[in-house]
């Protein structure tokens, strides 16, 4: 009796280090394939880190009637054989690369998401990118949130209508 | 829509001018896990990707910090919040606090 639950105790992390494996690098790689299709669809949809928008000191801004609060965010967390990686990795110390995958997909689904909230915006300016990691209970969980300021050409004051003129 | 405080992470506002300046508003809050969030996204944990819940709570509470700030900025009669950021620090375990502040302007 006692030898099966040493036999259990370490079948269930084998399990898991299996199962978080395979379903984890397919959900990663499938992740990956939208975030490539989705960031080609909004190629157009320039977003930049500076906010020249005084029309006296940079004129191609001058154009822009309306500017709209934006932002994307989401919480995305490691699978469990990538966990154990990055512990094992921890003894010897270098680079995490399996972390590394994890905030990678987590900005790029921020930012994505950011640009898919303001469909009808000629740009994003003064984007700023927060990263935070949720303490306790053991997750290798980050959350990023982007926010920036969505600009449009049209003076339109309702936010339903750039949507559908697009 | 509504009349409403306009934010924006810029200095100015395109198109308008800024009359007045109030100076610094805030809002803040701090929330911690759900516990039946906290059982699912532990499940979750084992293959990895987005965990819905918490990306939906992180969203709460940061629109709640930015209700309080916009909330400020209207007693203090701006029409206006320029140049907002935000920040987000760990105060306890399981515990996120989320922070927004900006300036109170007043624009026309």
């Amino acid at each position: 009796m006692e030898s099966y639950y040493v036999l259990l105790n370490l079948l269930i992390p084998i399990i898991l280090l299996v199962l978080g494996y395979l379903i984890g690098t397919l959900l990663e790689k499938r992740h990956f394939e939208s975030l490539r299709d989705r960031e080609k669809k909004l190629l157009d949809t320039p977003v930049v880190t500076f906010d020249e928008l005084d029309p006296a000191t940079n004129p191609d801004f001058a154009y822009f009637q309306r500017t709209e609060f934006a932002q994307g965010s989401v919480v995305v967390s490691v699978d469990y054989f990538k966990q154990f990686l990055a512990g094992l990795r921890n003894i010897f110390g270098g680079r995490v690369s399996s972390y590394e995958t994890l905030i990678d997909r987590a900005r790029r689904e921020a930012v994505l998401r950011l640009k898919e909230s303001v469909p009808g915006a000629n740009g994003i300016a003064n984007m700023r990118i927060e990263t935070a990691t949720l303490s306790g209970s053991g997750l290798g969980a980050v959350e990023v949130y982007a926010y920036g300021t969505a600009l449009y050409e049209s003076a339109l004051t309702c936010a339903t209508d750039s949507g559908q003129t697009m | 829509m509504e009349k409403t405080v306009i934010l924006s992470t810029l200095q100015t506002i395109p198109g308008r001018t800024i009359r007045e300046h109030y100076g610094l508003v805030s809002g803040s809050t701090i929330r911690a896990k759900h516990v039946g969030r906290d059982f699912a996204a532990g499940l979750k944990n084992i293959f990895g990707g987005e965990l819905k819940g918490y990306t939906e709570l992180l969203q709460e509470s940061r629109s709640e910090a930015t209700e309080r700030m916009i909330a400020q900025a209207e007693q203090m009669g701006a029409n206006a919040i320029v140049n907002i950021r935000y920040a987000t620090s760990a105060v306890a375990p399981g515990a996120a606090e989320l922070f927004a502040y900006g300036t109170a302007v007043f624009t026309e």
